[in-house]
């Protein structure tokens, strides 16, 4: 029997899962290879679960979205999470660290209207995720090549180095050094393809932190640069801030990462 | 045709859709529609809001994310919006490339929407895939034609769902004209493709029914609207510039939805490949006027359920004006133009593949944002949504449940709102009024 795909939407663009629809070379195979049996975006019928891979993007913002996703949970064999939104809450959790209250007064006329979380979380801190693809958005070489390897029973592996190394791979010029211009290239985790260094412009970290990132090293060499330390959290806490912070937050002290303890303010 | 008495509710549950999860809600009582609302409950992002206090190179990038299916569209009016509050303009072959870039997105765009989500609602499939089983060779086309549109992205913009190429003044880097031609064959086979498809959506069943509204869009002096700096209604009762945009249109906050609804002073409008068609006709490329000849489309087209094939006359526009661009295309001699920040308040619009998107930025002097506004196309055309749909549902309550619910769903895709696919979720519950 085939393996049956469900595709799920939460807090999100519809870029990730459009992703999905533009590998044109390779939809109707895909449609022959699985069973399509839950994509709002591609067709209409739905059949009931349990799917043996459900594909989730988005962040958790709403109370029903906290329960939807437990019905996802309990309903799918694997559940993979793609993009940024659904791996790091994407870039909608910047009301994390605001006031949220503050934040519908700026955007709506009717702020009792509006009901939402005071936060955007990834979709494992609310289920345990067996998959992750990150990217804002994902690059769907990798969510073709996760799904081929879960269709074959094997688990999908994602390449975990940083940027930085598919510029030396590539020979690309690094933009941080030869050009001067910020990177987050040398922290954030690959699968881009060092696209934004391609086009002689700084990574700006879109899938979130390699596992080997030295946030001091990098903040040093930002401060060298004239960026201040606000630009330089800015520049880290935009499209997988919740992730960032982490990071930050785990290497403070450590001698590897946080803004307190080294470097000269410009 | 039998009457039914008593009251029914068609619920749609879930339009989880593109720039939106929504819902539809139609109340009917004694053969008369009480009621007919969109919900868009498609949870807030604040954009809006989290972007005060940034800077303003940073709008290309961040509102990119408010929709995967048409980034460029926010780029171009946010680009457009900083770039007048610094009081520089665009020109020359940089704003060539941002034409070309756009007219990718409205090929990936249109063709996605004419293939893969409206025209199954013409021919009585649940979606593409299941189409592709009986009609392989035209599902094929159509994922051709998508592709290239995408190509042409990654061409220009580095990526097709949030384009990484883009800044304020023009682009990180130039695209290499040797790399540009080499699209040319597939561009004029793509050329061909759509001008079988306009023939093709043109033997499709068209309901009747004929909307009400005014057709609003931006006006270009010497083409077809995609970027311009006017905006003008097709009866000739309104023509602005961009700046005042918010003298005369503005957005309600209605409890049923999180879309804020748009408004016009005037009444009834709507956005999108109607209102440019109603405006524009005469500006289309030759091949593109002739196939709009040949399907005897002109002027204002005022039955929705047609805009799919304008959608495909725009399609071969945009196809001829990638050729035309690659073809005269010189590498300018910067990849931008230099920007200096000062205090100021700047406008920009553009043509997003759905209607006319419309942002303002309220900068500091040191460059960080004071305030924006953003009004994107979904919810101006909302308001024209509903009045469809509660005419729609009058003019056809002798249809089945089932078949009344199908044809609610098509409706809503006419205007291709981020929330199309919702309309696969439909569910219908019978009450007793």
């Amino acid at each position: 029997m085939k393996p049956r795909i469900a595709v799920w939407k939460f807090s999100s663009c519809d870029g990730c899962q459009l992703s999905l629809l533009d590998c044109e070379d390779e939809l109707l195979a895909l449609g022959n290879a699985v069973e399509i049996a839950y994509f709002l975006e591609a067709t209409s019928r739905v059949e009931d679960g349990p799917y043996d891979v459900s594909i989730v993007e988005g962040s958790i913002t709403t109370a029903h979205d906290e329960e939807r996703i437990q019905e996802v949970r309990e309903n799918s064999g694997v559940v993979v999470a793609i993009g940024a939104c659904a791996t790091a809450g994407g870039i909608q959790a910047l009301k994390n660290f605001a006031d949220v209250e503050e934040y519908k007064r700026i955007v709506y006329a009717h702020p009792e209207y509006v009901d939402t979380l005071a936060t955007s979380t990834p979709i494992g801190e609310h289920i345990k995720v067996d998959v992750e693809l990150r990217g804002c958005p994902i690059d769907r070489g990798q969510l073709l090549a996760a799904i081929s390897a879960l269709v074959l029973g094997h688990a999908p592996r994602t390449k975990t180095s940083p940027v930085c190394l598919d510029c030396k791979q590539n020979g690309i010029t690094c933009v941080l050094v030869s050009k001067g211009r910020p990177c987050l290239g040398p922290i954030t985790q690959t699968g881009c393809g060092a696209l934004c260094p391609s086009i002689g412009r700084g990574c700006f970290g879109c899938f979130g932190p390699a596992d080997t990132a030295n946030v001091d090293a990098l903040t040093a060499q930002l401060r060298q640069l004239g960026m201040t330390d606000v630009g330089i959290d800015e520049m880290m806490n935009t499209y997988a801030t919740t992730q960032f912070r982490k990071l930050v937050a785990d290497q403070a002290g450590t001698g590897r990462g946080g803004s307190d303890d080294s470097g000269e303010q410009v | 045709m039998s009457h039914r008495t008593g009251g029914r509710i068609l619920n749609v549950k879930a339009l989880a859709r593109v720039e939106g999860e929504g819902a539809l809600h139609v109340a009917v009582r004694d053969n008369e529609v009480l009621d007919a609302k969109l919900q868009i409950y498609e949870p807030p992002r604040f954009f809006e809001a989290f972007l005060e206090g940034r800077d303003f190179r940073e709008p290309p990038d961040i509102t990119a994310r408010i929709c995967g299916i048409c980034p460029v569209a926010y780029q171009m009016s946010s680009c457009t919006a900083i770039e007048s509050a610094f009081g520089v303009s665009v020109e020359g072959q940089l704003a060539e490339l941002r034409r070309l870039l756009y007219c990718g997105e409205w090929i990936e765009s249109h063709v996605l929407h004419i293939y893969m989500l409206h025209a199954p609602d013409f021919l009585g499939y649940p979606g593409a895939i299941e189409m592709a089983a009986e009609h392989r060779d035209l599902v094929q086309r159509g994922l051709r034609m998508k592709k290239i549109g995408n190509q042409l992205m990654e061409l220009v913009g580095g990526r097709a769902i949030h384009p990484v190429n883009v800044r304020i003044g023009g682009f990180y880097s130039s695209p290499d004209p040797e790399r540009m031609r080499e699209m040319l064959p597939d561009l004029r086979w793509a050329l061909d493709a759509a001008q079988e498809t306009v023939d093709w959506v043109n033997t499709f069943s068209f309901p009747a029914y004929e909307g009400d509204w005014e057709f609003v869009s931006v006006v270009q002096p010497d083409r077809y609207p995609i970027m311009g700096d006017r905006i003008r209604s097709a009866s000739g009762v309104l023509d602005i510039p961009v700046a005042e945009f918010l003298d005369h249109f503005s957005e309600e906050h209605v409890a049923h939805s999180n879309a804020l609804h748009g408004k016009w002073d005037r009444g009834q409008y709507v956005v999108g490949p109607l209102a440019r068609f109603a405006n524009a006709q005469d500006q289309l490329p030759p091949g593109a006027a002739a196939a709009a000849d040949r399907v005897d489309l002109h002027g204002e087209v005022r039955n929705p359920y047609k805009s799919i094939i304008v959608r495909a006359i725009e399609v071969v526009a945009a196809y001829e004006e990638a050729i035309r661009i690659i073809e005269d295309y010189v590498r300018p001699t910067a990849p931008a133009i230099p920007v200096r920040p000062r205090a100021s308040v700047g406008h920009g619009v553009s043509e997003a593949p759905r209607g006319l998107l419309y942002h303002r930025y309220f900068l500091k002097d040191d460059g960080s944002i004071d305030s924006c506004d953003i009004v994107p196309p979904t919810a101006q055309n909302q308001p024209a949504i509903e009045h469809d749909l509660l005419h729609v549902v009058e003019d056809n309550l002798s249809l089945s449940d089932a078949d009344l619910t199908h044809l609610c769903e098509q409706t809503i895709r006419n205007y291709d709102p981020c929330i199309s696919c919702a309309t696969h979720f439909l569910e219908i519950r019978r009450v007793d009024v």
